[in-house]
């Protein structure tokens, strides 16, 4: 399958109207003439109501005769095509008075409509075709940012980038229906006016003229500075977007060293500088209005004055001077709006300029880089060569300096040399972050330079010192680097299919390619595997070679999956739960866990989770705010528990208000043990203040409910205060089928009950494993429970099934839900999935521990065997397991050779020496 | 074992003696109270620590790794305390412990032990006390070992 990206202008068109009229000719011209069209209609329904209220009601055309017809259709023409000036199309039907009153008034119903209907079609094309134009806009801003070179994005902040495509070419939709309509129209209907009055009068139409003209002379020199100010305006906001985006990038530096009002007075400066440019934008503009208003009164001044002197001293009639007033009449409208129009169009055009060139770097990219492949790529062969290549740097400096290298794919390359030497450098250049300002790279017989992405992106993988991860799954992002092409199309059916059909119908007219983000784009070949079913162990076997398999596994244990959409892992979970309980009848493992059991009281438990024995699905039961929900309530008033609760919540209050008195606000143990916060401690005693010698029903309703809150998080076993005994457990029993049994309809979605046998979706892997609470007291329970599960997982053969829950664990914005070293093993699994020809590795694994380092060289040279590995190491100590090793310093080649050759070399000897 | 009833406990143990029931109470609140199992180790030698054990119930045997092996040497009974020096002096655990009979420990955290320190100095005399025994211990070991 063949899709290629058309081709787009290789600079962006600088003037906006030329672009508009370039996409939208067509649609330009046919809204054109509809509004041609409307006019006619307009103009014919003008009439409509004086000849309903002159013949239709005061009868005056029935005055001479009975019937008049009705729709009696003519057009004016010239009297040498029909002498009576006018040739008629329908005779019409000939009616009486209330018939053609009845006939006028319907006529006029149906031209309001008509009217109406015009003027929903064309805003609606204009609307339609400003948004498709808008859409192809910002589609070619963004695909120019993929093509920017690698140096570029050193210098432009992505909050800028993305604000000028999101909001900064935003107006521009709305003025794109308008961009040749608008003017064609006004300025018809001024010429039109000006026509006339130069048929009444020349002298008085050269009046007009002449004002008209210093009206064109004058505004646009006002509107000079408004240009140059919304210019201002346009950059100072998209630098405070960009000043903004830097504070939240930066937050933690701003507040390790305080510098919170630093950037306060950063951003003060900023908004200082756009009010004032904002607000001289402002006093200009209705300057400039105001000016153009008195300008446009002025002409029948100089109407009434010149005219009035012709008539006077000329030979002009009193007629044509009112009939130029009237028809002056009509010619400051357009004229106003057209001068608005160019208003808004000067606007646009410079917003368009502006936002334009910042996606015109040099040096971008050619486009036939990023053509979508057709089908699967040839293998990589040969030798990467690099011949005298040189990079410099904006400020002249040379990270690299004719260096010149060769390693033959299927040899393992190592690149040592000090910091900044140039073996960074060097692994950049063949994955083609930089580019070289001299010199050849080659691999094989191709030029790297013209190598498509696709091809060294399927081949060439690349790690660097820090990773990059999108916010999806692990496994996403390790199957990142296998989409190149969309493989297996999508199937669409029946109304699914039409709207796809539709759907790219409409992308092609914005210019935008076809490629479905639908389809499946998932490489599974190149990844070694055959679909999407046996991918997964592809992955398993890559995240055991960069060792973070026991992570994920981790991952999933805290993962929750769907028991509906998974029901072979939850079966198999559910057999977990039954292996795991029947080792817990062993006695030296049975007091480690208290299972659920929905007749007895889980003293490891809090009172609201055993009220609930269940796993609340959203905030209805959340534990926190619990005690406040009207159904829990509801069932402990059932059972009649609340002032038991309330006497409970007493006692708590006040052995906490002994316990942590004495403590410091800040004290870790209030976070900890305290059910009461250090800052609501002196409420609590207050109240218990108040309470002494008197009843629990005695206080208000505000502080009871503070002391009915506090039960709800107490664990016997955990904090052992003895208010829990034999008798109180019972009850609390039976409130929690007094919960259970009165739920009501609408909250049973929100809760999922535990049930010894069945699977539980809203709980983890690991506890619907356990399904029980790990006892507290007992000597490293949660590591002997957890090293029992893994027992039990490996034994039933289901540590795979929960590695892949884990795959399913989201990594969060740029990966930073993983620690540092967690991503980076992401990003080294993302490269060995593909299989590479050829692994550049830059420091790749620096952030590991010597042992752990070492491991990883280990693993992943061998699961490279026999494919091209070159790898930056930061410690040349390791360099013994590769073929062939080279020396970087200064930027130039220092030495080579086979690592047992190289012992003998003082540099990297040195090297060696240092560590 | 209710909250009501460590405190009693507590109160028994010599270096708590003299702390006042309150401040007893919320040690017994915030620390964990742990069971060992017979076999089960309380901490191993080399191991980073940051608490303190008080010994409520049972024993332990103290054992040192050496060259030549395992060597126990001490056992310690109710209300003896270990893993003072670790956290002392920021120093990883000397030796391993080893519950001989199913054990009952509390468990006090670094920060915990320095401030009933502060507030009770009595605590800290009660562990020089114990510490001086356990040098003077030590010296006769080793006075024996020169002689043998």
């Amino acid at each position: 399958m063949v899709r290629c990206l058309r081709v787009i202008w290789r600079r962006m068109e600088k003037n906006l109207f030329k672009y508009i009229w370039r996409h939208s000719r067509h649609e330009q011209l046919i809204i054109l003439l509809l509004v041609v069209v409307a006019q006619v209609f307009y103009f014919a329904s003008l009439n409509l109501p004086k000849a309903i209220v002159n013949d239709g009601i005061e009868g005056k055309a029935f005055q001479n005769q009975a019937e008049v017809p009705f729709l009696r259709l003519s057009v004016p023409v010239p009297a040498f095509v029909s002498e009576s000036g006018s040739v008629t199309l329908f005779e019409g039907i000939p009616l009486t008075q209330w018939p053609y009153l009845v006939g006028m008034s319907c006529l006029f119903l149906v031209m309001v409509t008509v009217n109406g209907l015009f003027k929903k079609t064309i805003n609606t094309q204009k609307g339609r075709m400003g948004e498709r134009m808008l859409r192809r806009l910002r589609y070619e801003l963004y695909d120019r940012i993929l093509l920017f070179p690698s140096a570029h994005f050193r210098k432009v902040k992505a909050a800028e980038l993305s604000g000028m495509i999101k909001d900064e070419v935003e107006p521009l939709g709305g003025f794109i229906g308008d961009a040749y309509v608008q003017p064609a129209f006004l300025g018809g209907q001024a010429l039109t006016a000006l026509l006339f009055i130069m048929l009444q009068s020349v002298w008085l139409g050269m009046v007009v003229i002449a004002v008209l003209a210093v009206q064109a002379f004058i505004i646009p020199r006002l509107r000079r500075r408004i240009l140059v100010l919304s210019r201002q305006r346009q950059i100072t906001a998209r630098q405070l977007a960009g000043r903004i985006a830097e504070s939240v990038d930066g937050i933690h530096e701003l507040h390790t060293n305080a510098t919170t009002n630093y950037e306060r007075a950063d951003i003060v400066q900023r908004l200082g500088t756009i009010f004032k440019i904002r607000f001289e934008l402002f006093q200009r503009k209705f300057t400039a209005k105001f000016l153009n208003n008195l300008l446009a009164q002025t002409t029948p001044f100089m109407i009434y004055l010149i005219g009035g002197y012709l008539v006077l001293f000329g030979d002009m009639q009193i007629g044509s001077v009112v009939g130029v007033l009237l028809a002056y009449k009509d010619l400051p409208g357009p004229v106003k709006e057209l001068i608005d129009w160019d208003q808004q169009r000067q606007d646009v055009q410079q917003k368009y300029e502006q936002v334009a060139e910042q996606f015109e770097p040099d040096g971008m990219l050619a486009r036939e880089l990023q053509v979508v492949p057709d089908g699967p790529l040839a293998p990589l062969s040969g030798e990467v060569v690099l011949s005298n290549v040189t990079v410099a740097e904006d400020g002249g400096a040379k990270p690299i300096d004719g260096v010149s290298l060769a390693a033959p794919l299927g040899r393992r390359v190592a690149l040592v040399g000090p910091p900044g030497g140039g073996k960074e450098v060097v692994t950049q250049v063949i994955a083609r972050l930089v580019r070289p300002s001299g010199g050849t790279v080659r691999i094989g017989d191709a030029d790297l330079a013209n190598l498509p992405e696709a091809v060294s992106g399927a081949r060439i993988s690349y790690v660097g010192q820090d990773v990059y991860l999108f916010p999806v799954s692990v496994r996403d992002n390790i199957l990142y680097g296998l989409k190149r092409r969309p493989l297996k199309p999508a199937v669409y059916e029946g109304a699914a299919q039409r709207e796809w059909g539709r759907f790219f119908a409409e992308a092609r007219r914005a210019g935008n390619p076809e490629l479905d983000a639908g389809a499946d784009w998932i490489d599974y070949e190149a990844a070694g595997a055959s679909g999407a079913e046996d991918i997964d162990q592809r992955i398993i076997e890559v995240l055991r070679v960069v060792e973070i398999d026991e992570d994920i596994y981790q991952f999933g244990l805290r993962g929750t999956i769907d028991a509906k959409a998974r029901p072979a892992v939850a079966r198999s979970i559910l057999l977990a739960r039954d292996e795991l309980h029947a080792r817990l009848a062993d006695p030296a493992l049975s007091a480690l866990v208290e299972p659920f059991d929905r007749a007895r009281y889980n003293r490891n438990m809090s009172v609201a989770e055993n009220l609930l024995f269940g796993v609340p699905i959203d905030k209805t039961f959340d534990p926190d705010n619990i005690a406040a929900n009207p159904h829990i309530r509801a069932a402990l008033e059932r059972v009649g528990l609340t002032d038991d609760l309330l006497q409970m919540g007493a006692s708590i209050a006040e052995t906490m208000v002994e316990l942590f008195a004495d403590l410091p606000a800040g004290h870790p143990f209030f976070e900890q043990f305290s059910f009461i916060a250090a800052e609501d401690l002196p409420d609590f005693r207050t109240i218990l203040t108040r309470l002494a010698g008197r009843s629990l029903a005695d206080l208000d309703a505000a502080a009871r409910a503070r002391l009915a809150a506090l039960p709800f998080r107490y664990i016997e076993a955990r904090h052992r205060l003895g208010l829990i005994d034999t008798a109180m457990e019972e009850r609390l029993l039976a409130a929690r089928r007094a919960f259970a049994e009165n739920l009501p309809a609408e909250d049973a979605d929100a809760i999922e009950f535990y049930d010894r046998h069945s699977y539980n979706s809203a709980a983890t892997l690991q506890d619907n494993i356990l399904f029980g609470r790990i006892v507290y007291g007992q000597a490293q329970g949660p590591q002997r429970i957890s090293a029992l599960i893994a027992e039990v997982l490996e034994g039933l053969g289901l540590r795979t099934a929960v590695i892949e829950v884990g795959l399913d664990y989201n990594v969060g914005v740029a990966g930073k839900r993983l620690s540092a070293a967690q991503r980076q093993k992401v990003g080294l699994a993302r490269a060995l999935v593909k299989r590479p020809d050829l692994l550049v590795l830059n420091e790749a694994t620096a952030l590991f521990d010597n042992a752990a380092q070492q491991r990883l060289l280990d693993t992943i040279l061998e699961a490279c065997k026999g494919r091209g590995v070159i790898w930056a190491l930061s410690r040349a100590n390791l360099a013994d397991r590769f073929d062939q090793v080279i020396v970087l310093q200064g930027g130039r080649v220092a030495a080579r050779g086979a690592p047992e050759e190289l012992s003998a070399d003082k540099t990297f000897a040195d090297l060696l020496a240092a560590g | 074992m209710s909250i009501h009833e460590e405190v009693e406990l507590l109160k028994t143990v010599p270096i708590f003696s003299k702390i006042e029931p309150a401040k007893l109470k919320l040690l017994a609140f915030t620390s964990e109270r742990l069971t060992f199992e017979p076999g089960q180790e309380v901490f191993h030698q080399g191991d980073v620590g940051d608490a303190m054990y008080v010994i409520l119930g049972g024993s332990a045997d103290v054992i040192i790794e050496s060259p030549a092996g395992p060597i126990k040497v001490a056992e310690l009974q109710r209300n003896g305390f270990v893993g003072e020096t670790a956290i002392l002096c920021d120093m990883p655990r000397n030796a391993t412990i080893r519950a001989h009979e199913r054990l009952t420990a509390l468990k006090i955290p670094k920060e915990m032990l320095f401030q009933l320190i502060d507030q009770f100095p009595q605590v800290a005399i009660e562990m020089m006390r114990e510490l001086a025994h356990r040098v003077e211990d030590m010296n006769v070991k080793l006075r024996e070992a020169r002689a043998a």
